[in-house]
């Protein structure tokens, strides 16, 4: 558990220090998933402590997102004032975003079945 | 007893453990709702989280910062979640060889709709500015599109809250467009709710199959990547 958890954050340290010295646009800890993701493949595949310690991250993933959300109530006044304009761009756009993409998926892999994998 | 009483919460308001503790109790409380309502999208616990949290902090007239000094150990751990997302992704290496090219392209298309259509939405109905470039990144991870936000003039905070109230309408709604359009593919569905709605429609999906719980982590963690490179160079122009 903790040697997954030292590798997972040496990663994000790696993804850090990639993104600040070459300036990229790009957060730290994507870069350390990017790098992660190679080493994987270079590997061929997590160890099974790095697959749970994994597994009982994301599995909470939710949680993670509470204390920004909570952020919220920093941000009445503006949201009060403009609520509308707020809603219904947050709302059209992610429906709208979420209908694109998946018909554009369907439409490119038509002949490519996403399910049938292997044997 | 109440000059008691007022010691402790002097002790309890300046420590950390408070915010942190309320934070993982909401949390909890928000999963045992959810569950009771057999995981509806709308028991959304990220929701019923937040809205416990500003209800309580609202009631007992607590600053966010510092609530928010107790809860950033949780918040801290967003960097090594996203690192983590590596292992689902590394699963699904064969199929995404396969699918490579349909991929990136509904990635791209998908990205564009993403970010031109919030702002364009917002720009038609008056909002200003700064609203507007806080609302650009707003399909994409948090850590993400608070720099992103940052780069571009964007208020970062503002930005969070946005982009966590889209992970909470893709969650919810995903389903209802899907019924609509008849996408019953795994892959496809995840794919969709990855690039809308980041992590939080990630862990929606990661609640219905593994496979479309990988497929969203693949569109998010590409999505963060492709959003990070593209906004900074768009934004401007589309704004001008």
């Amino acid at each position: 558990m903790i040697g997954a958890i030292t590798l997972l954050l040496v990663f994000q340290l790696i993804g850090e220090i990639f993104a600040r010295t070459l300036a990229l646009p790009i957060p730290g800890p994507v870069i350390g998933m990017a790098l992660l993701f190679a080493a994987l493949v270079a590997r061929g595949g997590p160890s099974g402590e790095l697959r749970n310690a994994a597994q009982g991250l994301l599995q909470h993933l939710s949680l993670l997102f509470v204390p920004a959300g909570t952020g919220v109530m920093l941000h009445f006044q503006r949201m009060s004032d403009e609520w509308l304009a707020l809603a219904l761009s947050l709302l059209g756009s992610t429906l709208i975003t979420i209908a694109v993409t998946a018909l554009t998926l369907r439409v490119l892999s038509r002949r490519r079945d996403l399910q049938s994998d292997a044997p | 007893m109440n000059a008691r009483l007022d010691e402790i919460w002097v002790y309890l308001s300046a420590s950390p453990l408070l915010g942190l503790t309320l934070t993982l109790l909401a949390y909890q409380g928000a999963v045992y709702v959810s569950r009771r309502c057999h995981g509806h999208p709308l028991a959304n616990p990220v929701l019923l989280a937040v809205a416990t949290l500003v209800s309580l902090l609202w009631i007992t007239d607590t600053p966010y910062g510092t609530y928010f000094d107790g809860a950033q150990f949780v918040h801290f751990l967003l960097g090594p979640a996203t690192v983590a997302l590596a292992i689902p992704l590394y699963a699904q290496l064969a199929r995404l060889k396969r699918l490579a090219i349909p991929l990136l392209g509904a990635l791209l298309v998908g990205s564009l709709s993403a970010a031109l259509s919030s702002v364009a939405i917002g720009g038609v109905l008056g909002a200003s500015k700064a609203t507007l470039l806080s609302l650009a990144p707003k399909s994409v991870t948090t850590p993400i599109a608070m720099g992103i936000a940052e780069r571009i003039g964007g208020l970062p905070s503002l930005t969070a809250v946005l982009v966590i109230t889209t992970g909470i309408i893709g969650a919810i709604g995903a389903r209802y467009v899907f019924r609509a359009l008849h996408i019953e593919d795994d892959g496809v569905r995840g794919f969709a709710m990855g690039i809308a709605a980041h992590g939080i429609g990630t862990a929606r999906a990661f609640q219905e199959s593994e496979q479309m719980g990988a497929f969203a982590a693949l569109a998010m963690g590409l999505n963060g990547l492709v959003t990070a490179l593209l906004l900074p160079v768009l934004v401007p122009w589309v704004l001008s």
